[in-house]
């Protein structure tokens, strides 16, 4: 516990972070591009068409892990928020505000891709059922904590208003997750369940599990290199910020 | 095993295939810019950071030689 507890102080120390995430970068990059090259080729050209849906069915291999994504990205942004609020961490809000964009992305990539899924599928690029509505306000709240963030000109003052905006948001997730039982229309329920049966053939269910592992991986892979250029701009006036980006443009 | 009988029967998709590609196009295309902003940003610091160093040292100079 003790060296756990040094371990995490000294990550969250933005020039230990920076250090340290530095040798996990080609690891996740090269992860990432496995996984996602895989997961592609398999779900687009490999994977079994839907008996009913026929090839648009091959969307669910990006919609699916986006919409994830979106979704564990707003409890990332809300937890950093939270630990930043408790134990005053600067990093903590760095990870906040780099969250935003990149939950909003996919927010949004989830949303378009579910659209254009939506039309041969339903006939109907758009509906307002519960889960598109409930991920349209998760895709509203991502703007707001990136514009509240900008609104103050003073840091600290954007930092804790954001962070209660992140946490207060939170009551929409377990809303997202339970719109397609509460309220059934159009939308399908869950296919993978981490309880019960899952209602998906392995043949297309295995290049699904591939690209959510790919997107995961992208996830942190695209949130710690945000969060590596918001150290750098931040700290750009400091002597290890000028050693290592003056001494990297020499070498 | 391939689905598809040709190669241009995997782009048709048998009619979905615009709403498949463009789908794959713009999530790729946005997570492609979550990777190459953060770079884009390193490297607009670095040069700030450099010119900035630069601008320093020759303020230095100008001071050395002024008062010589």
């Amino acid at each position: 516990m003790g060296s756990f507890s040094q371990w995490f102080h000294r990550l969250g120390a933005p020039k230990s972070f920076y250090r340290v995430t530095d040798s996990w970068l080609p690891w996740l990059a090269a992860a990432t591009a496995l996984l996602l090259v895989v997961g592609l080729v398999w779900g687009l050209a490999f994977a079994p068409q839907d008996a009913k849906q026929g090839n648009s069915f091959r969307i669910i291999y990006i919609h699916v892990p986006a919409a994830f994504l979106a979704l564990a990205g707003y409890y990332v942004m809300a937890v950093a928020g939270a630990v930043g609020l408790i134990w005053r961490m600067k990093l903590s809000f760095m990870v906040m505000k780099c969250a935003a964009p990149l939950g909003a992305a996919l927010t949004f990539a989830s949303l378009f891709t579910g659209a254009l899924w939506g039309k041969p599928t339903w006939g109907t690029y758009w509906v307002w059922d519960a889960r598109i509505t409930s991920m349209l306000v998760l895709f509203f709240l991502y703007l707001g904590v990136i514009a509240l963030h900008h609104a103050y000109s003073n840091l600290d003052a954007a930092n804790k208003a954001s962070a209660v905006l992140a946490l207060v948001g939170t009551v929409n997730i377990p809303i997202i997750y339970k719109s397609v039982d509460w309220w059934y229309t159009l939308h399908q329920p869950a296919t993978i369940k981490f309880s019960g049966d899952t209602s998906m053939h392995p043949d297309m269910l295995q290049p699904l599990i591939v690209m959510i592992a790919g997107f995961y991986c992208f996830y942190a892979l695209a949130l710690i290199m945000a969060t590596r250029a918001e150290i750098l701009h931040r700290e750009r006036r400091t002597d290890w910020v000028g050693a290592l980006l003056v001494g990297e443009g020499r070498s | 095993m391939f689905q598809f009988d040709s190669f241009q029967d995997f782009i048709f998709m048998s009619g979905h295939g615009p709403y498949v590609w463009v789908s794959y196009g713009v999530t790729l295309a946005v997570m492609g810019y979550l990777v190459i902003g953060p770079m884009l940003r390193k490297k607009n610091v670095k040069k700030a950071v450099q010119s900035q160093k630069a601008r320093a040292e020759r303020q230095l100079e100008r001071g050395k030689n002024a008062s010589s």
